[in-house]
């Protein structure tokens, strides 16, 4: 038995799917014990909302201006002090951009361990123990943590999410957090967002990836109208963002996003190490390349050899059939 | 200024991984500059090279990371220090604490790291550096700017940008896109073998093995099962995208 903390994933003002994965791996790790979600924002309260019904015990929201935007001083004050309420002995953050950045901050603040970027995990108490991939893919490790507060960030899209059913409204507490003295060591200036359009690529069932091969930014309308019909996102290589193809937000890799869908479609990729470690753990790979010797073909699960500028369009037209 | 530049020392990502008596096997293998680390260490000699200073690379690790080390100090870094004391290995934890032990020895102003390791890397030393020092972060960087002792910066937030700003003392940790590291020249790889590279310990560092304990603990790495060779659809195209939709719908059921 556990008390299990899990920081809600919050992008433009939504709760993503990884929040209800980190709720469903908590309820199992709480083993019936309390499992409280934390809301972290301004203008989130609403979103505590059905949490109860998924299986949160406690709602702990701190709703607050200086939290508008992420800021690793002010989100650090916010969750320690959540932590300093609710007091788990688990702690569950996305390996979001905003998760990546608080959890270490938390887990050193605490002198806890930290396991980034679990894909599953098995057992429970003393043999709780979570699965990471290592070497850009290459191979996988068995971690646990020694004493302590357990730290663990989740690659989105790849727990069993918590169902709903628990059939009780979950407690609210609001939580209220002084920040003052202001903490203006760092400061965010302004925020360049990127027109991101419909379904968030870490979250997507589907994605449609195009390399340097789709030749110019034109050659991505084709992929949109492929992952349209399949209710997907649409993904780059860096060698396309690079290119200008298109734009960074689309970045799957190491350095990039890393995304899990159960069908990924890498269109004109050549398939370098650093693309494969954000998208080899896909349940079903397809490649389209005119190369037959491109290494994407060793991880793809279904390929074609052939120009994408025909493949694509023609597939688009087949599923179609397909999805009505 | 005093920049400091965490390294770590990697597999070069192109090598195949192999597996001996439950750990990652390293004869043969080559080993590089942690791609991250390797923006950092470029960063911070342009600094130096525009505003004067001096670069130091710290490093924890085996003895073998001194060919790394030696690369950054060809580069242009100007001296290095290497915890090689075993004593001093552990998880993300203990290196963070051991790399905050070297620094808080000397004077820095900005220190540079990578975002993560490529190898069995987290994403957490760096973060986790600052923490112990007391000091703000800025993390997945890819533009500097710094003016009098203050930092802007540019950071990739999942493809957003943002722009923040900070002052000295700082840790900042670079993401790819911040610049071209450069290839040490001859004059570069003959200086550096005169350039002071200095081994540290455990009781050099007046650490004790309990305050470095590892939270963490590996209890297995594996290789992920060997993938069933894909299915190569050839022939007439409209055959071909005929049977992957059918696969995929009727096979698979992901459409
Ligand atoms: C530190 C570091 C981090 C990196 N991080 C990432 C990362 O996060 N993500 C990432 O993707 N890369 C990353 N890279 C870059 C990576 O090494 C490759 O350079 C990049 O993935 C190549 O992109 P690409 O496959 O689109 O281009 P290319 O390698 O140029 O391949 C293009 C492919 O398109 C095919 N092609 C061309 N025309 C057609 C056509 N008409 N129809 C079908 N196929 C066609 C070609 O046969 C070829 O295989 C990183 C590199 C480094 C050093
Ligand atoms: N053993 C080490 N020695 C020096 N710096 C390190 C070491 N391990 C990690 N770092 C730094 O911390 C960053 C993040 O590493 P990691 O948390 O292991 O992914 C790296 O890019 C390095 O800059």
């Amino acid at each position: 038995m556990a008390k299990v903390l899990v920081v809600a994933d919050i992008r433009r003002g939504k709760l993503r799917n990884v929040t209800l994965e980190m709720l469903g791996a908590a309820r199992v790790i709480a083993d019936g014990d309390t499992v409280a979600v934390a809301l972290l924002g301004k203008d989130v309260g609403g979103l505590a909302e059905g949490l109860g019904d998924f299986g949160a015990d406690d709602v702990y929201v701190v709703d607050a201006p200086e939290l508008e935007s992420y800021n690793s001083g002010t989100y650090r004050r916010a969750l320690l002090e959540v932590m300093g309420q609710f007091n788990p002995g688990v702690l569950f953050l996305a390996h979001s951009a905003i998760g990546k950045d608080l959890a270490p901050m938390v887990a050193a603040r605490l002198g806890a361990g930290q396991v980034s970027d679990i894909t599953s995990f098995e057992g429970k108490g003393e043999n709780l123990v979570f699965v990471r991939a290592i070497y850009a893919g290459k191979a996988f490790t068995k971690v646990s943590v020694r004493q302590g507060l357990v730290i663990a960030t989740v690659r989105p899209n790849n727990l069993v999410p918590a169902a709903a059913g628990a059939g009780k409204p979950g407690t609210l507490k609001s939580v209220s957090v002084s920040f003052e003295p202001p903490d203006l060591a760092t400061l965010v200036k302004e925020v360049i967002t990127k027109v991101s359009t419909g379904v968030d690529l870490t979250e997507a069932k589907v994605v449609v990836a195009g390399g340097r091969g789709v030749k110019d930014a034109s050659g991505f309308t084709h992929l949109e109208g492929l992952a349209g019909v399949l209710g997907g996102a649409v993904g780059a290589s860096r060698g396309a963002c690079d290119a200008g193809y298109c734009d960074y937000s689309l970045q799957i890799g190491q350095t990039g996003k890393v995304v899990t869908p159960d069908l990924y479609i890498a269109c004109g990729i050549s398939g370098a190490i650093q693309h494969l470690a954000g998208m080899s753990n896909s349940k079903v790979i397809v490649a389209i390349n005119k190369d037959p010797e491109a290494p994407i073909f060793q991880v793809a699960d279904y390929g074609i050899v052939g120009d994408l500028l025909e493949v694509v369009p023609r597939l688009t037209e087949e599923f179609k059939k397909i999805r009505v | 200024m005093n920049i400091i530049v965490c390294l770590k020392q990697t597999f070069d990502t192109e090598e195949r991984v192999l597996i001996e008596d439950g750990r990652v096997k390293e004869d043969g293998v080559r080993f590089v500059i942690n791609p991250y680390d390797e923006y950092a260490v470029e960063e911070a000699i342009r600094i130096k090279e525009a505003h004067e200073g001096q670069v130091t690379v710290v490093s924890v690790g085996p003895t073998r990371f001194e060919e790394a080390i030696r690369t950054a100090l060809a580069m242009g870094v100007d001296e290095a220090v290497l915890a090689d004391d075993p004593a001093l290995f552990g998880d993300e934890f203990t290196v963070a604490k051991v790399l905050a032990a070297i620094i808080r020895q000397r004077p820095y102003d900005l220190i540079l790291a990578g975002n993560q390791a490529v190898d069995d890397g987290s994403g957490q030393v760096s973060v986790r550096l600052a923490e112990e020092l007391g000091i703000p972060h800025i993390s997945m960087v890819t533009k500097v700017e710094v003016e009098g002792n203050q930092v802007t910066v540019q950071r990739d937030a999942e493809g957003d940008i943002e722009v923040v700003s900070g002052s000295w003392p700082l840790v900042i940790t670079a993401q790819q896109g911040l610049n071209e590291p450069r290839y040490p020249s001859l004059i570069g790889i003959r200086k550096a073998g005169k350039k002071p590279l200095t081994h540290v310990t455990l009781q050099d560092l007046g650490l004790s093995a309990e305050e470095l304990a590892a939270r963490t603990e590996v209890r297995e790495i594996y290789l992920p099962k060997p993938k069933q060779g894909g299915r190569m659809l050839s022939g007439e195209l409209t055959n071909v995208v005929k049977e992957l939709a059918e696969a995929l719908h009727s096979v698979e059921k992901v459409i």
